[in-house]
């Protein structure tokens, strides 16, 4: 028998998932987190497309379990080439998810152009891209920042902006980054204090 | 038994490449000195001998050109000139390193007889660029010995009768053993028949009289010809030039299939495939195109080919085709129709086709390596050639998601530092973990640990990023700096 606990927890990360065969955007300073979450979710390989000059890298050994080993981490020489390797990827059928860094706007023609690449592999793309250059054609645009918390170092405010088919929302989530397993931290019930005894 | 005796290989080989006009000489360095190694027929009119040093043969003839000699370039070169005498019989071998045999039993009479095939041997030889002399006997040894004397026939049973009247040294022997026979008096073979032969192996070992047996026919000599290392290459010439992309991918197409029949028939798979495409004028152009494992698919060759293909220019047309797979693996036939099997294809296409794109060491995958150093902590390699490793579970110390070359920040107040600015944003820090000390690998020149045991801070900040900071207390500075970014 199901408990109402359970029911909460097993439905409780569900409005974070992506939507699967479209692309969608992040921006905000925990991005690279956002996707961690993502990669960490989906099986299958991962493709991380950035910019040869663009020197943040992610560190294999402290990513979520499981990532490091499928995850296809490929250098683009310039704009257009990253965005000809993204487009690749998304049309490849095994790929699971396709993270990428691009660091100009992404116009509306290329953003359809991924979309229509992302629906032919039904594959999951996430664009990590800097603050307000996103394409019209994203299917959702998530602000992910995260959170300084007295009680909790591990606190995310991952805001939906822009949804085409659903609501917007704010979530907090508590994520440790070892395993896919999030908490969605109720914002009404947040105490800064302890609880005091009853009366 | 057909013998060819390549008297000038390596300057024939050197001169076909680059024709010079006058005496002309390969060099050879041997013992600090420069020797000459191979001469054109011009510079031995004019006295020079191989061996001599360059200096004297400088003095005897001073508009002299050389170049260094190519002994691999040489050795390439004969083995060419082996495949394609295997026209004249199906075993051709190498013979030393200037000459090759072929056994053409039953073979003469397709080209007419023993003297005309000779001719069109060397008649084709000339055209080529390559001076030669052979001779056909019936033995091995007879017909070494007749092609370094002028060449020619030895009709059925005329062996001793043509060998006789040679001098000993034609028998494949030793130049000591040789001198021996000469000092002792015996000058020609037909000497060596008529002595006791007893003595003679006392004297000269078993090997004069097995070298005479040999080429007189009483001892069997057979050609040992190597097997053929499996060549993975086809060509197509045209009748008329082409022009177009489409035309070229249409040849190229029919060359796959043919290319992918004979890897199929070895259980082969190409990791490299060029394509030659020879224009009018004799220039060519070559595009080459690497595979992300190995691989068999005609149809999936031809498209990683359209880019590098549609970026030749075709001049005065492409009238030639060579394709030819350079780097080829074993690949066992696999059954098809096997899910993960298609997707592990499908995998190793994407790869192959953005490394054709990027290069293929931009398609990285990280592997697993033990060491305390954040940036050595993991191996960068291509994907394409090499398998995924399971990381080891995460232990404590935390480490960031996020790397980078280590950034100075500015404006720090306070150790840990209180508030600070870092990619020109400013942070107040919430809570502060540290220090962890890491010491550099001494066993190991990194240029960015030259400072020193650096100890690691994590710095949760109120504006939210979790930063991993470090200073370096050996160097006596007080900068910090910002390497990562935690989860």
């Amino acid at each position: 028998m199901r408990t109402l606990r359970d029911r909460l927890q097993a439905g409780s990360d569900k409005p974070l998932h992506l939507l699967k065969g479209r692309v969608h955007e992040v921006e905000g300073r925990g991005r690279t987190g956002f996707a961690l979450y993502h990669a960490a979710r989906l099986a299958g390989p991962i493709f991380w497309i950035v910019l040869a000059h663009d020197h943040d890298r992610p560190m294999p050994g402290s990513l979520p379990e499981g990532v490091a080993e499928r995850l296809h981490f490929i250098e683009a020489r310039d704009e257009t080439n990253l965005l000809w390797t993204v487009e690749e990827a998304l049309r490849a059928r095994p790929v699971s998810l396709v993270i990428s860094a691009p660091e100009k706007p992404i116009s509306l023609t290329a953003g359809r152009r991924l979309q229509l690449a992302a629906e032919a592999g039904g594959t999951t793309g996430l664009m990590l891209i800097q603050e307000g250059r996103g394409s019209n054609a994203a299917e959702t645009r998530w602000k992910c920042d995260p959170l300084p918390s007295p009680l909790d170092s591990t606190r995310h405010r991952w805001i939906l902006n822009k949804n085409k088919r659903g609501t917007i929302g704010i979530y907090d989530v508590s994520w440790n980054g070892t395993t896919v397993a999030v908490h969605l931290v109720p914002q009404a019930g947040e105490r800064h204090q302890p609880e005091g005894p009853p009366r | 038994m057909l013998s060819i005796w390549f008297p000038r290989l390596a300057s024939d080989i050197s001169l076909r490449a680059r024709p010079v006009e006058g005496p002309f000489a390969l060099t050879l360095r041997a013992s600090n000195a420069e020797n000459l190694y191979c001469l054109n027929s011009t510079a031995s009119a004019v006295g020079l001998h191989p061996g001599m040093p360059l200096a004297d043969a400088r003095a005897v003839c001073p508009v002299l050109s050389t170049r260094p000699a190519d002994l691999i370039r040489e050795g390439r070169a004969l083995e060419g000139l082996r495949r394609w005498t295997s026209r004249y019989g199906p075993h051709a071998a190498k013979d030393g390193t200037d000459g090759l045999i072929v056994d053409v039993s039953g073979v003469p009479h397709l080209f007419g007889g023993e003297v005309e095939l000779l001719a069109d041997l060397e008649a084709r030889l000339e055209r080529a660029g390559v001076s030669s002399k052979s001779a056909i006997a019936e033995t091995r040894g007879g017909a070494w010995a007749l092609a370094r004397r002028g060449g020619g026939v030895i009709p059925e049973g005329g062996l001793l009768s043509r060998l006789g009247p040679m001098p000993v040294s034609a028998l494949r022997i030793e130049a000591p053993v040789a001198e021996g026979l000469t000092r002792l008096g015996l000058h020609k073979i037909v000497d060596l028949t008529a002595v006791p032969r007893a003595p003679l192996a006392r004297r000269f070992g078993a090997e004069l009289l097995r070298r005479l047996d040999q080429a007189l026919g009483t001892q069997a000599e057979p050609v040992a010809a190597e097997a053929d290392a499996p060549h993975f290459g086809v060509r197509m010439t045209l009748p008329e030039p082409i022009g177009l992309t489409a035309d070229v991918m249409g040849v190229l197409d029919r060359l796959l299939v043919r290319l992918c029949d004979k890897l199929a028939s070895a259980q082969m798979g190409a990791r490299a495939v060029r394509l030659e495409l020879q224009r009018v004028d004799r220039s060519a152009a070559v595009v080459d195109v690497g595979l992300a494992r190995a691989m068999r698919d005609p149809v999936r060759i031809s498209a990683l080919f359209l880019k590098g293909v549609d970026e030749v220019d075709s001049g005065f047309g492409i009238d030639g085709l060579r394709l030819t797979a350079t780097v080829t693996e074993p690949l066992a036939p696999e059954q098809i129709g096997n899910a993960q099997a298609r997707a592990e294809d499908e995998l190793s296409h994407l790869i192959s086709r953005i490394g054709n794109r990027l290069g293929f060491d931009a398609v990285q995958r990280f592997l697993p390596a033990s060491s305390r150093i954040p940036e050595r902590s993991f191996l960068t390699v291509p994907a394409a050639y090499a398998a995924p490793e399971p990381f080891p579970p995460k232990r404590r110390p935390r480490r960031p998601i996020t790397l980078f070359p280590a950034e100075a920040l500015a404006q720090v107040s306070g150790s840990p530092p209180a508030r600070f600015s870092w990619r020109r944003m400013a942070f107040t820090t919430l809570r502060a973990h540290g220090p962890e000390r890491i010491t550099p690998e001494w066993w190991f020149d990194n240029p960015a640990w030259r400072s020193g045991v650096r100890d690691y801070w994590r710095i949760e900040t109120n504006e939210g990023p979790r930063l991993w900071l470090f200073r370096t207390p050996q160097s006596g500075s007080r900068d910090w700096y910002a390497q990562g970014v935690f989860l």
